[in-house]
């Protein structure tokens, strides 16, 4: 397994130099620097690039050329599993077959083989998360919400720096949404790892960023500190976004 | 493609199905009468069906009382029953577990050259007359095959006999390794494409990722599959026929038509017959409580990447090298040796003409019943839903049992049932072909009905209420609304039921002798009568014909479901 990182604070989280993905019709180029510690929002209309932003970073997509840097090295030939990474989706996070239990122990051992201590961490992971006794359900008992916070019991486990999250509430209703974020503001706080999060709602940025970028038609946009980014108003698209006439 | 987008597509596309709002209620689809006429229909239909195979069997019966005295269940009866549930017992085995390898391959490698042939090619052996594919197996197993005479210049003094249960179980797994590769694909490609990244992302390897994900979701698959298998290998009739057929290695439905055809023991045909039925229904019963497999794989949603299975590069290409070998061999050792043949004095051949001609006739027409079957029996479902008269539901009720009667009465029961009665009234030549006709389109009617119905289900949710309120109704309804969005799906179960009854041999192996020849027909006396290059010629015929009209059921697979999502 990887090492657990404990990053030294002047090196940059993530850097993307010239990041390029080709795709049969188009190309996407991916240049940032986000610094350790950081909680970015993700944003930018559909097709955008948003998702295969995540997926270079994760390691589930090759770049053509250009490089992604993690903590100050080089990911070329890293396989997803050693990247000091987690990534959670949408929807489907969770193995519907096994226990919660099970599904938060594969972030100890990916063969699911845990001794006493392993189980003892996915306990405590999972009262943390606030779910507290659900480790024998299997997800269908559980609601949207409760699901999406295993998916964070087992980040948690995990113990990677960086947390990705694709559109973490989409699906879920807005008081749900609500307790979600509290919880990802209380995880991020406690482990000072870094957050990167898509969501296509301005009320998730402002009640879970620092900073955040807007990614049109296959590149970064635009880039900034939460206020900067919020009152920028010279991409015509972003102020779609922002919900800004002009 | 960026993920994005695909995703919310998919969000907008499960939104609707979530709630009750795509269900069909009933209310407004269709006026009265039109409802009417569709339960006019149907009931007629349903007479037609019970009437012809509840005859057949009642006859059986008759003929059951006053045969059978003490010879109700001897020695015979229970060799060639053991024996019928052994060789389907071990097809069966032999088919699901070499799938298990294959569809695991065939699932994690996602985009080499070729892959979409392998899988068109995994659908043919569906299409193909098991007549045809008995004559491949023999040309590659065969004592003068390509297998054997491998083995002979290895040295091997002992060839392989293709004759016998070993023929019989290569020629199950031909059939059904392709089908059970398919049925575990598409089990295998429901698996959400997140868990794929999640696996990479937490680090499973291919062991973890068979024991935790794969293997579930197989072993859910696996008592509906070996199910299936199990039951079309227990009733498979031609293959059975061609390749085993001695004392030693017959089922109950060739035993049956031994006992019509060459001891001419009726009474005997009868106890047989009874006791298919029993082990048909039984298999029916246990089926059901296993529940069918799907074979359609979602096409929504987010593209499947796999990140497994990296090391298995090698064993990945040889289990997929291995099942095309296996599958395509005799494929083209029917090509090869119909092009071998005397085709030209072939194709003057005044018997194969008459056998063609008969062929297409007996075909065209039983194709046109099955549909003149069928459309009642997929109509009057949404129309009987959520109404509260019970007469309507339970003729919807009592048409979908009929419509798969064929599967608990086979087609050598009941033609064997109509050959004993149509005897009693003088003379079964002249009737025998309509016999055929309607056995031949209920032999189509489960198939066709499954393509059927989920079409029309769609096409009602999103015309009915619609073409009510506009007055779009009856015969306008049905010549503007229902046939144009229907076509396809119409044009695709008509060849496939074509196809079907092209290929069959079991009806017309009971009235054979009389004086009908149909291409299978002619095809079993030449391969029997040792004229093998006639045979070679004739199954490439057949085979061909039977691939093309079957081809649209097989393609289109992937572009309906497409359509309906």
């Amino acid at each position: 397994m990887p090492e657990p990182s404990s990053p030294k604070p002047d090196i940059h989280a993530i850097r993307l130099a010239a990041a390029t993905v080709s795709f049969k019709d188009k190309n996407l180029v991916f240049d940032c620097t986000i610094p350790q510690g950081a909680s970015v929002a993700v944003t930018g209309p559909s097709g955008a690039g948003k998702s295969t932003l995540f997926n270079v970073i994760a390691g589930f997509q090759p770049i053509r050329s250009g490089s992604v840097e993690i903590f100050g090295k080089d990911m070329a030939g890293r396989d997803p599993a050693e990247r000091p990474v987690s990534i959670v989706f949408q929807e489907n996070n969770l193995f519907a077959h096994l226990t919660v239990e099970q599904n938060v122990g594969l972030g100890i051992d990916p063969s699911l083989r845990l001794d006493a201590d392993g189980r003892g961490r996915v306990d405590d992971a999972l009262s943390r998360a606030g779910l507290g006794g659900f480790g024998q359900r299997k997800p269908a008992q559980l609601s949207g919400g409760e699901r999406q916070r295993v998916a964070l019991a087992r980040a948690i486990v995990r113990r990677r720096p960086i947390l990705l999250l694709d559109e973490p509430f989409a699906a879920l209703d807005p008081a749900m949404r609500a307790d979600m974020a509290a919880l990802l503001a209380q995880l991020r706080e406690e482990t000072n790892s870094t957050l990167l999060f898509i969501t296509h709602q301005l009320e998730d940025v402002q009640r879970l960023a620092d900073r955040a970028m807007f990614i049109d038609r296959g590149l970064i946009a635009f880039a900034a500190p939460l206020e900067t980014f919020l009152e920028h108003r010279r991409l015509p698209a972003l102020n779609d976004f922002l919900g800004i006439d002009r | 493609m960026a993920g994005g987008d695909e995703r919310e597509v998919r969000i907008a596309r499960r939104r609707p199905g979530q709630g009750n709002g795509r269900r069909i209620s009933g209310h407004g689809m269709y006026t009265t009468s039109e409802r009417r006429a569709i339960t006019g229909a149907g009931g007629f239909t349903l007479a037609f069906i019970v009437l012809f195979a509840g005859l057949a069997t009642g006859v059986l019966l008759l003929h059951a009382q006053d045969g059978a005295g003490g010879t109700l269940f001897d020695a015979y009866l229970f060799r060639i029953t053991r024996f019928t549930l052994l060789q389907a017992g071990v097809s069966t085995l032999l088919s699901v577990v070499l799938a298990i390898p294959v569809a695991r391959a065939l699932a994690r490698r996602r985009a080499f050259t070729g892959r979409s042939w392998i899988i068109r090619l995994s659908a043919l052996p569906l299409g193909l007359p098991a007549l045809v594919a008995a004559l491949g197996i023999v040309e590659v197993w065969g004592r003068r095959g390509v297998i054997n005479e491998l083995l002979a210049a290895m040295g091997l003094a002992n060839p392989v006999s293709v004759y016998g249960l070993a023929g019989i179980l290569i020629a199950h797994v031909f059939f059904n390794l392709p089908l059970a590769v398919r049925l575990l694909l598409a089990g295998l490609e429901r698996i959400p494409a997140e868990y794929w990244l999640t696996s990479a992302n937490l680090g499973m390897r291919s062991g973890a990722v068979f024991r935790l994900i794969e293997w579930p979701v197989i072993r859910g698959l696996l008592p509906g599959v070996a199910g299936l298998v199990f039951m079309l290998c227990a009733t498979s009739f031609t293959i059975v026929l061609t390749l085993g057929g001695g004392p030693a290695a017959t089922t109950i439905e060739v035993a049956i038509y031994q006992a019509l055809r060459f001891d001419f023991d009726p009474p005997r045909a009868v106890i047989l017959s009874a006791l298919q039925i029993l082990l048909t229904g039984t298999l029916l019963l246990v089926l059901r409580l296993l529940g069918t497999p799907a074979e359609e794989a979602p096409t929504t949603g987010r593209t499947i990447r796999r990140f497994d299975g990296a090391r298995e590069r090698l064993t990945d290409a040889l289990v997929i090298g291995a099942f095309v070998a296996f599958t395509a061999a005799p494929l083209l050792a029917v090509v090869a040796s119909g092009l071998a043949a005397d085709l030209p004095r072939l194709a003057v051949d005044p018997l194969l003409h008459r056998a063609l001609i008969t062929s297409l006739l007996i075909s065209l027409a039983s194709a046109t019943l099955c549909l003149v079957i069928a459309i009642p029996t997929v109509a009057i479902g949404p129309a009987s839903e959520n109404r509260p008269e019970t007469p309507l539901r339970l003729l919807a009720g009592g048409l979908h049992a009929a419509s798969s009667l064929i599967l608990l009465v086979p087609p050598v029961v009941v033609a064997t049932g109509w050959f004993l009665m149509l005897r009693g009234l003088g003379g079964t030549a002249r009737f025998a072909p309509f016999v055929i006709v309607v056995i031949n389109a209920l032999m189509a009617l489960p198939f066709v009905v499954r393509v059927l119905a989920p079409a029309y289900r769609t096409h009602v949710a999103r015309t009915g209420r619609l073409s009510v309120s506009l007055g779009v109704t009856a015969w306008h309804r049905i010549r503007w609304i229902d046939l144009p969005a229907l076509r396809r799906p119409l044009m695709t179960a008509f060849a496939f039921a074509m196809a079907l009854s092209l290929g069959d041999l079991s009806a017309v192996a009971i009235f054979g002798a009389d004086g009908i020849v149909t291409l299978p027909w002619l095809l079993f006396s030449r391969m029997g009568s040792y004229r093998t290059a006639d045979a070679a010629g004739v199954a490439l015929l057949l085979g061909i014909v039977c691939l093309l009209l079957t081809l649209p059921s097989t393609a289109s697979e992937k572009t309906t479901s497409k359509h309906d999502a």
